[in-house]
């Protein structure tokens, strides 16, 4: 898929926020999509469970319109982010332009976590792309919980961040740091696109 | 009246984002196409956002692509005030001409017209000459001109027919730039993060951004200390959060306004981002090719990436353009020494057509022989001193030495014989002998055939050339310009460009300048105007050296009776020296005796020579010292042989 169509005119991005279970992926998506104006944004499809766990996955479509001449669109997807969902997630990631990691912050997630990142870059090897090549940012997400709870962005960068990616501290129920990190991986990706070379 | 152009202030000085992009385009275009493309150019923007900037960067781009162009840059109290010195003085009408004739015209501050109706009038009808008159005028102002109050109607119209653009705050990528580059030109380095939190605080404009960069280096120099972030924020007054990714309240966040503004900033960004990362290749393309082609490349290569769907390999291609173009200036400049009409050749303009261009240099490099050299047989060592030449001596060290900086001309006057000619080459010898030099060293004779033979082949700019390239001239016997005045003109352009450039020039004559006739008045001045070194008829020391040198290399002992008869003849040049020794030596093969005192005398006062029983031929005319010829030099004593002489009847 992609993404520049210079002939088309057109800007396709797709972006999948990764991450272990409960991490707040979906948060995110739900903040976005309360803040973009009706006319913009497209129906958005989550499949849940019950107790709202995503099942399969989230996808929202973004219409950002005339763009530099360029009709440009966002598509945003989640994993589910069960250990037992990686052929969704293995599928989900097929094709995508950026990845947003969604870090759960509190200190007892941290395996969680790092086990979620060594997932993403296996399921992004089964794809043909290293990890090295694939525009990346780093959410660490709730960082609104008690301070005993959790772990400063600093020492989740040196648990977690070490290609040094754009990271943000978020607090997605609330929706701080969701656009910002939205914004951090839109330039990445679109920087990437520009240059020629689709990432996966 | 008018004000300098500030030399900071060029477009490469200036830091292009999003904010500014259109206005330097078009003022890249206006310098361009003075004139044609957008006329008037208006720029607006608050202050301390680049107006003047760009508007003295058109005046220099404008003077770099077309020199002869007459650029005035001013502002307009300084136009105002300019017209009233003009009134005041009756000059009205001069003023006026005076500004109609100015190519690119670059009025700042127009706002001040607000209330200027005789200005304003007067503006009107400037603006409307340099239109019609295809001339370029570009005009800044704090305002668009609908906004400037007061302003005449048609002014506004005017100014709007053109093209009006503005200049808005930086956006953080550019003040991150900005603060990049002005950190770097006072040689002032951060640490990472330092300059990118100044940049993150929306300063109203450039200004006040340099001086919150200001404030940094002088903290920094102050506390000799490397200044990190959070110091910074101490020095500048920043909030500890301000502009952080986590700056965002939740519950502004949450707020239905603060919503909208979260989406529309998103849409912002993401537009700066594809403005700048998606489609910039193609605006790096186009200014690639706007800037070749004004000045006069060929872009065709350039043209087709813009054919092309991707960007893929766009700047690899504009670099690899670039290099041939700086190829072709170095070949164009290398040519237009050796050649001034062939440099013109377009060949040297297609950047498509490289071997073209390499073929066509080379061939300019073939044919472009270097002038004449200085004469080997002349080395600087086997010049001998006395009192008599002394003068022309130390002057000839001086000029090797410190080669046109010290004596320019020299002019060595002496009679014939005297070594005028074997110290020229020695000097060209020795300057030949320092990197790069080029020695042009020859007899005013064949100086003035070539130029003849130049003008018979119509080669004479390449002749020029030739000379234009030495980094010394050397010319014998200068009074043969006497008449030749295509030559003496040639000679006198040229002695103005090589003096000018530092190159040496030497001369030799018979007499001082100002007594050799034929000479024109330009040319004797200029000859004057450097050192005239004399050498004088040898002295008795002088003559000694040199008949000592000549006796040893004849492999005569040297008698002191002998050395010190010769040496007390009245000799009138060194050559004639030479003849003596000549002379004797052959005597004393004939006599079968040895060269001697005795010898001498019989051979020199007046005993008849004998016959030379070497078998060579020779004139067989022997005329005593005090005989009819006075110059021994001029004697024949070898003749050439008879087909020689034939040829040279012949000639």
């Amino acid at each position: 898929m992609s993404l520049v169509n210079f002939t088309a005119r057109e800007i396709t991005c797709k972006i999948v926020y990764y991450g272990p279970g409960r991490s707040g992926k979906t948060t995110n998506l739900h903040y976005v999509y309360e803040r973009v104006p009706e006319t913009r944004r497209g129906r958005m499809v989550s499949l849940a469970t019950q107790t709202d766990r995503t099942l399969f996955f989230d996808f929202l479509p973004i219409d950002l319109g005339q763009i530099s001449g360029f009709s440009t669109r966002f598509q945003l997807y989640t994993v589910p982010g069960q250990v037992y969902y990686n052929a969704t997630r293995r599928l989900v990631l097929q094709g995508a332009d950026g990845v947003v990691f969604v870090g759960d912050s509190q200190a007892r997630q941290l395996d969680e976590n790092i086990e979620s990142l060594q997932n993403l870059q296996s399921n992004l090897l089964e794809h043909g792309v290293d990890v090295r090549t694939m525009p990346l940012v780093m959410q660490y997400n709730k960082q609104d919980l008690p301070r005993e709870l959790i772990l400063t962005p600093a020492d989740l960068d040196d648990a977690l961040n070490f290609r040094s990616v754009p990271s943000f501290p978020a607090d997605a129920l609330h929706g701080r740091g969701v656009f910002e990190t939205l914004k951090g991986i839109s330039e990445l990706v679109l920087k990437k696109l520009a240059t020629g070379s689709p990432a996966a | 009246m008018t004000t300098t152009l500030n030399p900071r202030f060029t477009f490469e000085t200036f830091v292009v984002g999003a904010a500014n992009r259109l206005a330097v385009t078009a003022g890249r275009t206006v310098a361009e196409n003075p004139g044609s493309a957008y006329n008037p150019l208006f720029i607006y923007s608050g202050s301390g956002l680049g107006k003047t900037h760009v508007l003295m960067a058109v005046g220099h781009a404008a003077k770099a692509i077309a020199a002869q162009l007459n650029i005035e840059y001013l502002t307009l109290d300084e136009y105002v005030e300019a017209f009233h010195a003009a009134i005041a003085a009756g000059q009205g009408d001069a003023f006026r001409r005076r500004f109609q004739n100015v190519d690119v015209l670059l009025v700042d501050d127009v706002q001040f017209l607000t209330n200027r109706k005789e200005m304003q009038a007067e503006l009107l009808r400037l603006t409307e000459a340099l239109q019609q008159s295809g001339h370029q005028i570009v005009l800044a102002s704090d305002r668009p001109p609908a906004e400037i109050a007061d302003l005449d109607e048609r002014l506004i119209s005017r100014f709007s027919g053109g093209l009006v653009v503005d200049i808005g705050i930086p956006d953080y990528e550019t003040r991150v730039a900005i603060l990049r580059r002005k950190a770097e030109e006072r040689g002032s380095s951060f640490q990472p993060g330092v300059l990118e939190t100044v940049a993150k605080v929306e300063y109203p404009n450039v200004r006040e951004l340099m001086g919150a960069l200001n404030r940094l280096i002088a903290f920094q120099a102050v506390n000799d200390m490397p200044i990190n972030e959070e110091a910074v924020r101490k020095v500048l007054g920043i909030p500890s959060a301000a502009g952080s990714p986590t700056a965002a309240s939740p519950t502004a966040a949450s707020s239905p306004a603060a919503s909208a503004d979260e989406f529309s900033q998103f849409l912002t960004d993401v537009t700066a981002t594809v403005g700048k990362a998606v489609e910039a290749w193609r605006a790096r393309v186009t200014e690639a090719v706007m800037r070749w082609e004004g000045e006069g490349y060929r872009t065709g290569r350039l043209e087709k990436l813009l054919e092309q769907e991707t960007p893929a390999a766009v700047d690899d291609a504009i670099a690899a353009y670039v290099q041939d173009v700086e190829r072709l200036k170095a070949l164009e400049a290398e040519v237009a020494v050796l050649d001034p009409q062939a440099a013109g050749d377009k060949v040297f303009r297609d950047p498509d057509h490289m071997d073209q261009a390499e073929a066509a240099a080379a061939k300019v490099r073939d044919g472009a022989a270097p002038p004449p050299a200085p004469s080997g047989a002349f080395p600087f060592d086997s010049f001998l001193v006395g009192l008599s030449n002394e003068v022309a001596l130390n002057a000839a060290r001086d000029v090797i030495a410190k080669p046109g900086k010290k004596y320019n001309p020299v002019v060595i006057v002496g009679r014939s014989g005297l070594g005028k000619t074997h110290l020229l080459n020695a000097i060209g010898l020795e300057l030949a002998k320092k990197k790069n030099a080029v020695v042009a060293c020859l007899s005013t004779q064949q100086f003035v055939d070539e130029l003849i033979a130049a003008i018979d082949g119509n080669r004479v700019d390449w002749w020029r050339a030739r000379y234009r390239r030495a980094t010394a001239l050397l010319l014998d016997d200068i009074q043969l310009l006497a008449g030749k005045e295509r030559t003496q003109q040639e000679l006198f352009n040229l002695f103005n460009q090589l003096v000018d450039a530092d190159r040496q020039l030497i001369f030799t004559a018979p007499a001082h300048p100002n007594t050799l006739e034929g000479l024109e008045e330009r040319i004797v001045s200029r000859l004057e105007g450097g050192l005239v070194a004399e050498i004088a008829d040898p002295d008795k020391e002088l003559r000694r050296s040199v008949l000592e040198r000549l006796l040893t290399s004849q492999h005569v002992s040297i008698e002191p009776a002998l050395l010190d008869y010769l040496a007390d003849r009245p000799i009138d040049s060194v050559r004639s020296l030479t003849g003596i020794v000549q002379r004797l030596v052959e005597a004393a093969a004939a006599q079968d005796a040895p060269v001697t005192a005795g010898l001498a005398r019989d051979v020199l006062e007046g005993a008849p020579a004998p016959r030379r029983s070497t078998g060579l031929r020779t004139s067989g005319i022997v005329v005593s010292s005090a005989g009819g010829v006075r110059s021994r030099e001029k004697m024949v004593w070898d003749w050439p042989a008879s087909g020689d002489r034939v040829i040279e009847d012949l000639r």
